[in-house]
């Protein structure tokens, strides 16, 4: 991916971006892209964990959960500066992560999945609970929304164009990522610790950054999700939501930055399309879960383009122009 | 493994050799990390690295292969040979994402790094192409590019030659020689004999986990315990 | 002030939660030793038993019909996941495997919510309502037949690990895999026969709970989540780890629940399940990892 290239992802980004901001009439696509923004921050960060970090987590609503009610709380009860609560949201979301991880990411193979699992649960019935400090299940409103200087982000089409500006962002990041010497030893990590470790990769600090990373997009999120609806309630941070987190990594693709971006905006739309898919929502998740885990186990949209390139590459008597 | 005692004399192509389950692959686990001694100390340029993990030694500058070929499939050829330059580089999280300057000039940097290793293998034409799609000898060739890369002081082969044909073990060979030429020290595990002997200055002979002989490729061939060891007691010389 | 009689009551409860969690920490432990696979689908069979016995129960008033059919059609159920949703994968690596049975635990309950719906349906008590007296202390009957019934499964159970052939071979498998494969012990049965039993005992255990807790198409997921947590703190290999975990687990939450809150109740199964992770991967009589 030489730089030419990568410019011109962007420009189309925010040119797409914009045109829809100027284009689109009503409240309504808006806040069903600020919901699509909203997700696949939470999707791409995930992504890294899961598609290129091999591991999984199991309990992401939480760190979601985190960066919202530390926003919506700091904000609503105490009167702190938004982007000072986003900040703290940050450091409690990035610290539970790294307290997690060091135990889990020490043993193998799936203990960072049971224990996020775990996690995630606690989170969620303590949100429920400590009803003083979160309102409990009838959840915390009152959330202020954010301000760039003057302007005071409080309709959808601003929050979109801030969500989206701050999402092109993070894909830029992402990408930067991946491509970068930390992303290479991540990916080979991946296809074989055994000789990453030989190649002087800490493997276990690498896992603990990704998950770390990936828990500060999550609370960057829910930061936002918070001051974007000006309410929260701790039903949005469930056990089945970090369930949908996965699907959408798998729907997408495993290890693809853009592929995060269409697993989120697919999941997020379809249910809203089709009002009758409330019902079959639950079985629908988890029959894409289970078909593309066994059928194309890197996810959809990779295993799809994976087929292709390597169709393509036998076509070509197996070379792959430069 | 028990009582071995072996020491590596810097530059030189030393072998290990002994027959299948004489504890040859456990003693290059031992000193890259993989598995722990209980009992013994294994010094590596002054210092005991015996305990520490596989991450650490190999930041010292020790280097190996695998028995069973362990590349990074989903990446390029020049991918798997960048990764090599790992201990080397420093870009972190943070400046990864952000892509300082300073950042953008070591990626180069270690962009042309990896070439040259592959370069050095012969592979450089074959940077771009997936290197799952590599034969099983070009892969082999590319594990050695990969720890090349690294710089190292020792290189550690394990059975390089497995599973090659009479021109890729020729090309093996020439690598081998070649890596002395830059002034590594490789240490080679193989059963394939007529490699062995051509390149290795000195051979060690393990069986049943301990040493039964070391000396130059002469002698080895000659002694009693090591031919008894491979073809049995009740072999006339 | 610690009194006697909230304690003894609290037992009470608890031990009946933690049979059931007992049951279905061993269909963990069963699916585990014969493969290796944590199969998060577990607890949709607990839901998927306890829904069929009621309807069976609604069809024909017979509770041991309705246990029957209820266990056998989880079975057959369980059986038929293996087969389509675990055998076809390619590349069985943990990643793979935990999403594949989540993504099933999660198509199940939602089967179960479209064909129940999402109300709670009770199930007739096996022996009435009569509530005993046990000094201080008040037992319904079906407190003891879940106490009971699991006591007696367990028994079953460990008997036909180890006087059964078939029961052996399993161990077998566990044991030692390829030796097992090498003595004729077909591995794919053993599979297909772990599954089977696994939810045949979830079933079971959502039977038994039914007429305390009302049949709901969701109660499954708690349920399977929390008997994993007492697998784990039993130890994953070890079938009377699990048994333990699950009394200790059910015990727990009773004891926190009465003592300290009620709200945080469900917090303790996964509590424990991290204490256990971060202090003692391995649980408490676990050895094999």
């Amino acid at each position: 991916m030489n730089p030419g290239w990568l410019f011109n992802r962007w420009s189309l980004f925010a040119a797409a971006v914009l045109v829809l901001a100027a284009s689109l009439q009503g409240d309504y696509y808006f806040s069903l892209l600020n919901f699509i923004g909203i997700h696949a921050l939470l999707v791409v960060g995930l992504n890294l964990l899961m598609g290129y970090g091999g591991q999984i987590s199991l309990g992401h609503a939480a760190f979601f959960g985190l960066g919202a009610y530390t926003s919506a709380i700091l904000t609503a009860t105490y009167g702190v500066n938004p982007w000072l609560a986003l900040v703290a949201g940050l450091l409690l979301s990035g610290s539970t992560a790294f307290l997690l991880g060091v135990p889990a990411l020490k043993l193998r193979g799936y203990y960072l999945a049971m224990a996020t699992l775990g996690f995630g649960i606690i989170v969620y019935i303590v949100l429920n609970e400590a009803q003083a400090l979160t309102g409990g299940p009838s959840g915390l409103a009152g959330i202020p929304s954010l301000a760039l200087g003057p302007v005071l982000l409080n309709t959808p089409r601003r929050l979109y164009l801030f969500i989206w500006t701050t999402l092109g962002v993070v894909l830029a990041l992402s990408a930067n990522l991946v491509d970068s010497r930390l992303g290479r030893a991540l990916r080979a990590l991946h296809d074989s610790e055994a000789a990453a470790q030989s190649l002087a990769v800490d493997t276990f600090a690498l896992k603990l950054k990704v998950f770390i990373w990936s828990a500060l997009y999550a609370s960057l999120a829910g930061s936002l999700y918070a001051h974007t609806l000006n309410f929260i309630a701790p039903s949005s941070f469930t056990f089945m939501f970090s369930i949908k987190l996965v699907t959408m990594v798998l729907l997408g693709g495993m290890a693809s930055i853009w592929g995060s971006l269409l697993g989120a905006g697919v999941l997020t739309v379809l249910p809203e399309l089709l009002t009758a898919f409330h019902d079959y929502e639950v079985v629908i998740f988890g029959a894409i879960l289970m078909a593309v885990m066994i059928f194309l186990p890197r996810g959809l949209i990779r295993g799809l383009l994976d087929l292709w390139e390597f169709r393509r590459y036998k076509r070509e008597g197996g070379s792959i122009p430069v | 493994m028990e009582d071995v005692s072996l020491s590596v004399r810097p530059g030189a192509i030393q072998a290990i050799i002994g027959p299948n389950g004489a504890g040859k692959t456990t003693l290059f686990h031992l000193v890259t990390g993989f598995l722990t001694p209980q009992a013994g100390r294994i010094v590596f340029a002054g210092q005991e690295i015996q305990g520490r993990p596989p991450h650490a030694i190999a930041a010292l500058g020790i280097a190996r292969t695998f028995q069973l070929v362990q590349l990074f499939d989903h990446m390029t050829v020049l991918e798997n040979a960048m990764v090599g330059r790992h201990r080397l580089s420093r870009a972190g999280l943070l400046s990864g994402a952000l892509r300082f300057p300073w950042t953008r000039t070591e990626e180069k940097a270690i962009r042309e790094e990896a070439l040259e290793a592959l370069e050095f293998v012969g592979l450089a034409d074959r940077a771009q192409q997936p290197a799952a799609a590599l034969p099983l000898g070009l892969k082999r060739l590319l594990e050695i590019a990969r720890g090349y890369a690294s710089r190292p002081t020792l290189l550690l082969l394990d059975e390089p030659a497995s599973g090659l044909d009479a021109g890729e073990t020729d090309r093996l060979r020439e690598m081998i020689l070649a890596l002395r030429e830059q002034g590594i020290t490789v240490l080679l595990v193989e059963h394939d004999m007529a490699l062995t002997m051509e390149v290795a200055e000195e051979i060690a002979v393990l069986n049943y986990g301990r040493l039964i002989a070391e000396g130059p490729p002469r002698a080895i061939q000659k002694h009693p315990e090591v031919i008894a060891a491979y073809l049995g007691t009740d072999w006339q010389a | 002030m610690v009194t006697f009689v909230p304690l003894l009551q609290y037992l009470v409860s608890g031990l009946t939660n933690g049979a059931i969690y007992a049951l279905i920490a061993l269909g963990f432990g069963i699916i585990y030793n014969a493969t290796t696979i944590i199969n998060f689908a577990q607890g949709e069979m607990v839901a998927l038993g306890a829904l069929c016995a009621i309807s069976c129960y609604h069809l024909e008033p017979s509770l041991p019909l309705a246990f029957l059919v209820g266990t056998g059609l989880v079975t057959v159920v369980g059986l038929a996941f293996e087969r389509a949703a675990l055998r076809p994968v390619k590349d069985p690596n943990p990643l793979t495997l935990i999403i594949i049975t989540v993504g099933g635990g999660v198509f199940l309950k939602g089967v179960a919510m479209l064909l129940w719906g999402k109300e709670a349906y009770p199930l007739a008590s096996f022996s009435g309502n009569v509530p005993l007296h046990l000094g201080p202390a008040t037992i319904m009957p079906q407190n003891l037949w879940v106490m009971g019934l699991t006591g007696a499964l367990v028994l079953a159970l460990e008997a036909f690990f180890r006087l059964t052939l078939v029961g052996k071979a399993m161990r077998a498998c566990a044991y030692n895999p390829r030796a097992a494969r090498l003595v004729g012990i077909p591995a794919a049965r053993m599979v297909q026969f772990s599954f089977g039993l696994s939810s045949a005992l979830g079933a079971a255990a959502g039977i038994l709970i039914a007429p305390l807790t009302l049949g709901v198409y969701d109660m499954g997921t708690m349920l399977g989540l929390k008997g994993f947590s007492a697998a784990i703190m039993g130890g994953l290999g070890s079938l009377l780890g699990g048994v333990l975990g699950g009394l200790v687990l059910g015990v727990a939450e009773a004891l926190a629940s009465g003592f300290i809150s009620s709200g945080y109740r469900d917090a303790v199964a996964f509590l424990i399940l991290l204490l256990v992770l971060f202090l003692r991967p391995q649980g408490l009589l676990g050895g094999r990892k």
